[in-house]
């Protein structure tokens, strides 16, 4: 299983607010440090623990469990789904 | 551990709805630009337009609705595409479908395109076309079609009232067939023409009570697959809804002639001395003039809202209805049960309706 964003969903950065921010039909939503780490790794092709090792290489005491906690939030707010 | 940020104080605009022209091929009677339209010599230009997005953007615009009117009808509609996209922000056209062929959207796409929003006035295109006052819904099938081979995200957009809540059940069937990935079926808000034919629009309370389990019903059966969201008759509410999020608070329109107002209905108050892009720049309209800064807030507001525990929910409803209605913009949204002015919203509740002639919106 390997989560991607949903069609139609853009993760970008937003300079103004100095944050990336999750742009889709009707909303922004600002991801927080965590979310937006995973969502830079969420192509459909990372498997989750592809993405926690990928993290794990940028910051200390990544668990793959948190990574899919994360992930498992984003699948309820309909930006992330399982390829 | 949660998913987002909590963002605080006061806030520049997450978007923009840009009405690129007010003229349309459609003559939708509840259509929400003003009675007196914009004509095409004061239409902004493209350079206008493209200052415009670039500004929206610096201001901190991620939002941009292009729209009208019918955007299509503006020759230079892919360059404002590529313009906005290019910013970073998220585009998305709001049309009635006429016109899309192809080959233009393919274009749009090319250009950064991220979302389409298509009108749909009937289940049929009898009904349909009857209301739009114009052979439109054929095309709208072919547009939805088009944009599912592009493999955008689209959604359908319904107006419910009077003459067409008797196929609400047949439009919902109509947006899957299409393909939505999104389903807004909006009683009609009553601003601009839709004011005008108020009398042969409204529903009626059995309309709204045969709809509700439908919609309830829809919404449950397509969770996952179409989002379903209705949009309540405010008149027949209890409290007014929240209207723009609060006034001046996340949206900004721009209309065809530059002027930029704090809600899209907004040339209805009279008394609020709106503001130009031709004249001002945009992040100066948006933090410091008169009307943007007019009902911000809450400093403005007056029993009953000033001391109500809904005043964060509801913002104290529309400025724009509150004009409409009582003559004063800073006074309570009178659709709310504990406004003074509760009457004059009954009294255009009890029947006997209007004959249900419309007016049909203007051409240009
Ligand atoms: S509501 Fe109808 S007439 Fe008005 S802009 Fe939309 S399509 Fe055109
Ligand atoms: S009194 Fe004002 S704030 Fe309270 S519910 Fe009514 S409109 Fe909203």
């Amino acid at each position: 299983m390997t989560p991607r964003l949903r069609c139609g969903v853009r993760l970008t950065y937003d300079r103004t607010r100095q944050t990336h921010v999750l742009l889709f039909p009707e909303g922004v939503l600002v991801p927080n440090a965590t979310a937006a780490a995973v969502l830079e790794l969420c192509d459909g092709e990372r498997t989750v623990p592809d993405i926690a090792a990928a993290l794990g290489e940028r910051y200390a005491g990544v668990r793959e469990g948190d990574v899919g906690d994360v992930l498992a939030r984003l699948v309820d707010r309909q930006v992330v789904e399982w390829a | 551990m949660g998913v987002t940020e909590e963002v605080q104080g006061v806030r520049p605009p997450l978007g923009m709805l840009a009405e690129l022209t007010h003229r349309c091929p459609l003559h939708c009677p509840y259509c929400s630009n003003p009675v007196e339209l914009v004509t095409r010599e004061r239409e902004l230009g493209t350079e206008e337009w493209c200052s415009v997005l670039d500004q929206a953007r610096d201001l901190g615009v991620l939002q941009v609705h292009l729209s009208g009117g019918e955007p299509l009808a503006r020759p230079d509609l892919p360059e404002l595409v590529t313009r906005a996209s290019g910013l970073g922000c998220y585009v998305s056209l709001v049309t009635s479908g006429l016109g899309l062929t192809e080959a233009r959207l393919a274009d749009l796409v090319d250009r950064g395109l991220a979302h389409v929003q298509l009108s749909v006035q009937g289940a049929d295109a009898a009904r349909a076309n009857l209301l739009a006052g114009a052979k439109a819904h054929d095309h709208k099938l072919t547009a939805a079609a088009l944009v599912k081979r592009f493999e955008l995200p689209l959604s359908v957009n319904v107006v419910l009232h009077r003459a067409n809540h008797d196929q609400l059940e047949g439009m919902i069937a109509l947006a899957e067939r299409m393909g939505a990935d999104r389903l807004e079926l909006a009683n009609t808000q009553f601003y601009g023409w839709a004011l005008r034919n108020r009398d042969a629009l409204l529903p009626t309370r059995e309309q709204l009570a045969a709809a509700e389990p439908v919609v309830r019903a829809a919404i449950e059966r397509l969770k996952g697959s179409m989002q379903v969201v209705y949009v309540l008759s405010d008149y027949y509410e209890q409290y007014p809804k929240p209207c723009m999020s609060g006034w001046g608070a996340q949206q900004l329109t721009v209309a065809p002639d530059g002027t930029v107002l704090p809600c899209p209905a907004a040339t209805a108050i009279t008394t609020l001395p709106l503001e130009n892009v031709r004249e001002r720049p945009l992040a100066e309209i948006w933090y410091d003039s008169e009307s943007f800064n007019a009902y911000r807030g809450e400093d403005w507001m007056r029993e009953p809202c000033r001391t109500c525990e809904r005043r964060t929910v509801d913002f104290g409803g529309c400025r724009c209805q509150a004009f409409q209605l009582t003559g004063d913009a800073a006074a309570t949204d009178p659709v709310c049960r504990r406004s003074p002015d509760r009457g004059l919203v009954d009294v255009l509740l009890e029947p006997p309706h209007g004959s249900g002639e419309f007016v049909m919106r203007g051409v240009r």
